[in-house]
């Protein structure tokens, strides 16, 4: 089970819409990788804001309270993009005992402005089947803004 | 001839929205110079205190400068370099 979205009143214009699949497979992912990080990227045609092939990504830290794309599998991932068209529409990572809101580290690191930041907390599951919260910002210029998520089947 | 440097959407700001822009230099060092004077200000964004910056990944010709020299990288004409920020956080 999982909540989307929380107590901050997201802006009514911005959104992310994402299929099912791809939440519950960053989900996933943040569970087997609790308690270090889980990090990845929802790739998409330029443009088009629109999340269509999800790539786990390594976390090079491997640790409970950092990420870190592994720089050459990020080159690569940069590369392949470039040759399909496509672009970062998501950027999700993992906190496994803090809530699912950026950190400063989060806001200060974020380097891709166009793309969606999905927050997911595994601090209330661990590993299992606990509860887990998705949560979307988009963060340009250090400033953080929460969107809803549209979970499209 | 010279060398491209591609440029990542976040620092377009400091190229007035150009994807690349070209410089010449021998190292790495001299093609920041080189398109900073042109480009002010995007230069900081990669380099601090005479280093690369921590969470800056660059690649010469698909290599990571970090293990060809960081800053004193040979580069060529027709030499690509790709600057790429690291996606992290915490």
């Amino acid at each position: 089970m999982y909540q989307l979205a929380g107590g901050i009143a997201p802006s009514l214009t911005a959104v992310l819409k994402i299929a099912r699949e791809h939440v519950e497979a960053m989900i996933a992912h943040a569970r087997e990788d609790h308690p270090d990080e889980a990090c990845g990227v929802i790739v998409g045609p330029e443009g088009s804001d629109v999340p269509t092939r999800l790539v786990r990504m390594i976390n090079a830290d491997r640790s409970p309270t950092f990420f870190r794309f592994d720089p050459q599998e990020q080159f690569a991932l940069y590369k392949a993009m470039g040759t399909a068209g496509e672009e970062i529409v998501v950027v999700y990572h993992s906190h496994t005992s803090t809530e699912a809101y950026p950190s400063r580290t989060d806001i200060a690191l974020a380097s891709e402005p166009q793309a969606h930041y999905v927050l997911v907390s595994t601090a209330g599951s661990g590993t299992s089947d606990g509860p887990v919260s998705v949560r979307s910002y988009r963060i340009v210029d250090g400033a953080v803004s929460e969107e809803e998520i549209d979970v499209t089947e | 001839m010279s060398v491209e440097v591609r440029i990542p959407t976040i620092l377009r700001t400091f190229t007035s929205g150009a994807k690349a822009v070209h410089g010449n230099g021998a190292t790495l060092q001299q093609v920041l110079d080189d398109i900073e004077a042109r480009n002010p200000g995007l230069k900081d964004r990669i380099v601090e205190s005479e280093a690369l910056r921590r969470f800056v990944n660059v690649y010469v010709n698909d290599e990571d400068v970090r293990f060809s020299g960081g800053l004193n990288a040979p580069t060529a004409d027709g030499d690509v370099v790709v600057v790429l920020p690291a996606v992290a956080g915490g």
